[in-house]
């Protein structure tokens, strides 16, 4: 799960931003895992995430294949916890967003003491996620830093865009679409709120973090930038 | 990627193939409507005569117009490295196909002394093509690392002692994918200065990670020290934070200790 490593912002930009997933390992400890998992996302659904998803489903905001033409007017943009736990069906890696680190802290050391036996990781700012280790009393096993962007970064869109985008490691929310809503926000087309149900949607393990996004979509309306392209490096 | 466009003879949405990453973006993250085409572009045509613009969702493709092809190789390789909801074949895990860190603490993937890199060709949201991945993997080859065996691109080399890739696949495009090494911790700086020599003669972005044991603290005082030497301001990190436990045994012991 690089797709939770990479996001772009400085280390303040992720105080609202804490995904915690569990994992099993490939032929060590994945037989049985799946209670373990569903566990998880359980326990997690009582620390109020924003969100919650597996990588084989996606996340607490899903799309529709038989979408009614009247939900135009009238879209429920409510996340469903519960859908994502029952429909856990398969071994995968299973992780929880919160926006607050009290929550994040909470969390991690509930599943100390539940003990599940999966791997656990924090991706967060380096200084949140130490913090969280240290609420729960666990020395930090191992870190994976994420050096930034680099490479032909003139590619690349403007901040706002990327901070939205990279939200989706795997790319499934395109620079386009975080770009069209940065700018239907600023025209009054759609609400913050509606904007990210739009984007977390295409997020395919439910790491998209709809509270950082909206965030991100406010400033973006009080700052009225235009966000046209500057590149980024690292 | 920009694969799909309005094609401006025939006035559809088209997609470009050799551009198209397979990524299923468009057919698992859309809402379908199946509405009738026909109806569908002419009550277009209409609103457009009036100078009238319907604002609908925009996640919605009312017609469920986009069809999943039958993949043949090497195409399928796109689709492996772009949709992350498909397990990739040689390691069994979804997404870009490795546990890296993430599964560290029961796996004993990076040791004590070592660094582990991924770095990930067209991330974010570029892609990239094997031919540029492949100059990557010959110049880490050369400068004699060992590649991750448990990686999906590793999977794909003819000749993993040279980090030669498979010919058919070179000019296929991918969302992203990640070269995995790993190598001793006193060589991590000559492995990033080895990355931005490469990177220059490329065409994508790269995301660059660097993995490491922490010592029985939980600190990192060796390898996070050099990167900021090396100029990064470090920022993110994916934290391991140590709860995994193995229910098989493994050949060596996962949690090892600095210094021990």
């Amino acid at each position: 799960m690089t797709n939770t490593l990479h996001r772009f912002g400085d280390a303040e930009s992720f105080r609202d931003d804490f995904v915690i997933f569990a994992i099993a390992s490939k032929g060590t400890n994945d037989k049985d895992s799946l209670p373990k998992l569903r566990r998880f996302l359980e326990i997690a659904a009582e620390y109020k995430p924003v969100n919650l998803g597996d990588a084989r489903h996606g996340g607490a905001l899903r799309p529709s294949k038989s979408m009614n033409p009247m939900a135009h007017w009238n879209r429920d943009i409510q996340p469903d916890f519960a859908a994502v736990i029952a429909g856990l069906d398969h071994p995968t890696t299973c992780a929880a967003v919160f926006d607050n680190k009290v929550a994040a802290e909470d969390f991690v050391s509930r599943i100390r003491k539940e003990d599940l036996g999966l791997s656990i990781n924090i991706s967060t700012s380096i200084d949140g996620a130490e913090q969280c280790c240290h609420h729960a009393c666990i020395p930090r096993h191992s870190v994976g830093y994420s050096l930034g962007f680099e490479g032909s970064v003139e590619k690349l869109p403007s901040s706002q865009v990327m901070t939205l985008s990279t939200m989706c490691g795997h790319g499934m929310v395109s620079h386009s679409l975080a770009k069209k809503m940065v700018d239907w926000v600023k025209e009054g087309r759609r609400t913050p709120e509606q904007a990210v149900s739009y984007m977390a949607r295409f997020c395919s393990c439910g790491v998209f973090n709809p509270a950082r996004a909206k965030r991100v979509l406010a400033e973006a309306v009080s700052q009225g930038a235009i966000s046209q392209g500057a590149p980024n490096a690292k | 990627m920009e694969a799909i466009y309005i094609d401006p003879v025939i006035k559809r949405a088209t997609i470009k193939r050799d551009e198209c990453v397979e990524c299923y973006a468009c057919y698992n993250g859309l809402s379908q409507e199946h509405l009738n085409p026909v109806m569908v572009r002419t009550v277009r045509k209409i609103f457009a005569m009036m100078r009238v613009r319907f604002d609908p969702e925009p996640d919605v493709c009312p017609t469920a117009a986009f069809e999943p092809d039958e993949l043949t190789w090497p195409r399928v390789v796109r689709r492996a490295f772009s949709d992350p909801r498909v397990p990739h074949e040689s390691t069994g895990v979804e997404g870009r196909g490795t546990e890296e860190v993430k599964t560290n603490d029961v796996s004993g993937r990076v040791k004590v002394g070592e660094v582990g890199f991924t770095i990930e060709f067209g991330r974010p949201g570029v892609g990239a093509r094997f031919y540029e991945i492949q100059e990557m993997c010959w110049a880490l080859a050369k400068a004699g690392v060992a590649f991750e065996k448990k990686n999906p691109i590793t999977s794909l080399m003819t000749d993993v002692p040279s980090g030669t890739l498979r010919a058919d696949i070179l000019n296929e495009k991918v969302m992203s994918a990640i070269v995995e090494i790993k190598v001793t911790v006193d060589r991590t700086e000559e492995i990033v200065r080895l990355v931005w020599d490469v990177e220059k003669k490329l065409k994508t972005v790269i995301a660059l990670g660097v993995g490491t044991r922490c010592d029985e603290k939980g600190e990192d005082t060796v390898v996070a020290p050099i990167l900021e030497r090396l100029g990064y301001k470090l920022e993110r990190a994916k934290t391991n934070i140590g709860l995994g436990r193995a229910s098989r045994p493994l050949e060596t012991p996962a949690r090892e200790t600095v210094n021990a």
